[in-house]
């Protein structure tokens, strides 16, 4: 289970990348673009205070998670 | 007898916690509830800077502040304590929207309306964002050891009871009053009466002790003395944090979300269901499925808290999308017979503020009681019709009416499962000194931005799904809460693991 838990981490550090990609270039930059104010208000917060929590929170977890912190021995 | 004292007393603790608790979330829903009268009155649409400053307070308040006051509130619950801190919050929440009530509308004091809201509704959200895991963490504190799922899972009630007051107390309002006096000053009878509310709460929690875990930890000088650093510049800790919000806490998020609001949403813009019956609905759900919070934190005292809220996101993964198939199905007229005999149709000239509409209402009748009522509006220029507007409204009666109420009270019960036992959870896995800030910022990222993203996401996705031509489109929406509960599912099977939910409160 130990061996389990390192190898996806694996899985969250690419699904980190991924939601990153999709709230940076799918979601973010074309609000910022469409010229409405309540969209760019809404691109700002994608960008600047979702896309930083959520990535970077999964791909912290996912290092943990590779770095065998989520072992049995150590909780 | 000394079982008695204690049960007599916990239930003090729980009745002045659950009731300061329940006030913020009336509160806070208050001002969604109203939001459409809120934005006549504040927001004007064809001002743009007003348009700007009510998208702000709409994500704001409820993305990135509620989070800012589990920080804030959090750090000083840990180091003054639970029970000054939720006073705090109380006050805070109640003073701001007493407030929002008494702002001059826009039409008066201009510019100032819509940032006065503003700033009351971001204070709305500070507070909010405080007073759960103050809460929370009080309650269990106080619980009997093998109890907390139980306990805390009263104040699990109170989100949605709280939502379930403000539409009654909007409802009656709106009944006492005229249409005229309602929308001239009634629409602030519920913010002021907020007011109200705080005070005897304030009144019932101010002669409330510390909780007993606190008070020991500060006797013996364990409390923290900078809690946002021993959080999550510790590495032990933060692992918790991170295994909390991606383990249980987005997952809670978007299955609270898909069955309290996007169900409700679903129910108004996709079925065409009218919207008193589809409100109607949706209470009478949350009435029934509310005391399975209880049953489900009872629960998972004596099966463990992991097991209850991850069957709860299995069976939301599984069952969404048959689910809203069921309810599309309810008011699909394609596949309804017409009882063509049964047909009405009415014409009528509406005339206001000079201007005058052609209004047409046909009503069709379906063999299986269902009813269409479908009106189309033209204005008229110079007794020249102009533009139509058609809208179409649909009716449910008998057994469909009934199938829909379990189809929504299925979903509620899916969010008592794994939002009952989830208080619990979060206050066993930290410890005494830092347990108000650990738990209230996962919570509330996990609430606030995951689930709070739901709307605009599903949206997103739909739309989508109906541009490039998707024949069940209106399911491309729960793609969103099905993989954020398939992977908060994955991640929570795997690394919650029992040592971790069963540790000494006073560690």
């Amino acid at each position: 289970m130990d061996l389990l838990k390192r190898i996806l981490g694996i899985l969250w550090i690419a699904l980190a990348l991924l939601t990153a990609y999709f709230c940076i270039f799918q979601f973010g930059l074309p609000k910022l673009s469409t010229g409405h104010q309540e969209d760019v208000v809404f691109g700002i917060i994608i960008l600047f205070i979702l896309t930083p929590i959520i990535s970077i929170g999964l791909g912290v977890f996912g290092y943990f998670a590779l770095k065998g912190e989520f072992s049995a021995d150590k909780m | 007898m000394q079982e008695t004292v204690n049960k007599k007393g916990i239930w003090k603790v729980i009745g002045a916690s659950s009731l300061g608790t329940l006030i913020e979330w009336y509160d806070f829903f208050i001002f969604g509830s109203l939001s459409i009268v809120i934005a006549t009155k504040f927001f004007p649409a064809d001002n743009p800077t007003a348009a700007f400053l009510s998208t702000l307070a709409t994500f704001a308040a409820g993305f990135v502040v509620r989070p800012f006051g589990a920080l804030f509130f959090g750090r000083l619950g840990d180091l003054i304590g639970r029970k000054y801190t939720f006073m705090v919050t109380l006050m805070l929440m109640g003073g701001a929207t007493f407030l929002i009530g008494c702002v001059p509308s826009y039409e008066t004091i201009g510019f100032w309306a819509p940032l006065l809201v503003l700033i009351l509704r971001l204070l709305q959200g500070l507070a909010l964002g405080g007073e759960y895991g103050g809460a929370a963490t009080y309650v269990a504190e106080h619980s009997p050891p093998g109890e907390r799922g139980y306990w805390t899972s009263w104040i699990q009630t109170t989100a949605t009871f709280g939502l379930f007051i403000s539409l009654v107390v909007i409802l009656i309002t709106r009944t006492v009053l005229d249409e005229n006096q309602f929308d001239s000053w009634g629409w602030r009878v519920p913010f002021l009466l907020s007011i109200f509310m705080v005070y005897v709460s304030y009144l019932i929690r101010k002669n409330m002790d510390e909780s007993p875990e606190f008070k020991k930890a500060k006797s013996e000088g364990k409390t923290s003395t900078n809690p946002l650093k021993e959080s999550f510049g510790n590495k032990y800790n933060l692992k918790f944090v991170l295994l909390a919000l991606f383990g249980a806490a987005m997952g809670q998020g978007v299955v609270w979300y898909t069955g309290q609001f996007y169900s409700m949403s679903y129910m108004k813009t996709v079925m065409f269901l009218d919207s008193n019956q589809a409100d109607m609905i949706l209470g009478i759900a949350l009435l029934i499925g509310t005391p399975f919070f209880i049953v489900f934190g009872k629960l998972s005292d004596k099966v463990g808290r992991k097991w209850v809220m991850m069957t709860g996101l299995a069976l939301a993964i599984f069952t969404y999308r048959p689910i809203y198939e069921a309810m599309y199905q309810l008011t699909n007229l394609e596949n309804k017979q017409e009882n063509v005999d049964l047909r009405t149709t009415e014409n009528k000239l509406v005339v206001h503020d000079s201007k005058r509409d052609s209004v047409q209402t046909v009503n069709k009748f379906y063999t299986d009681g269902t009813n269409e009522k479908i009106t189309t509006t033209k204005h008229l220029v110079e007794n020249t019709e102009q533009t139509a507007q058609v809208k179409s409204t649909v009716f449910l009666s008998g057994s469909k009416y009934y199938m829909l109420i379990a189809l929504i009270f299925i979903q509620i019960i899916y969010i008592t499962l794994v939002y009952g036992p989830i208080a619990a959870f979060l206050v066993e896995i930290f410890p005494v000194k830092i347990r108000y800030t650990s738990m209230s910022l996962p919570y509330h990222i996990g609430n606030g931005i995951f689930g709070g993203l739901l709307p605009a996401v599903s949206t997103y996705l739909a739309m989508n799904a109906k541009t490039t031509g998707h024949s069940d489109f209106y399911l491309a929406g729960l793609w969103y809460p099905i993989i954020i509960s398939a992977v908060c599912f994955l991640i929570g099977s795997l690394y919650i693991t029992k040592s971790m939910t069963h540790k000494d409160l006073n560690q």
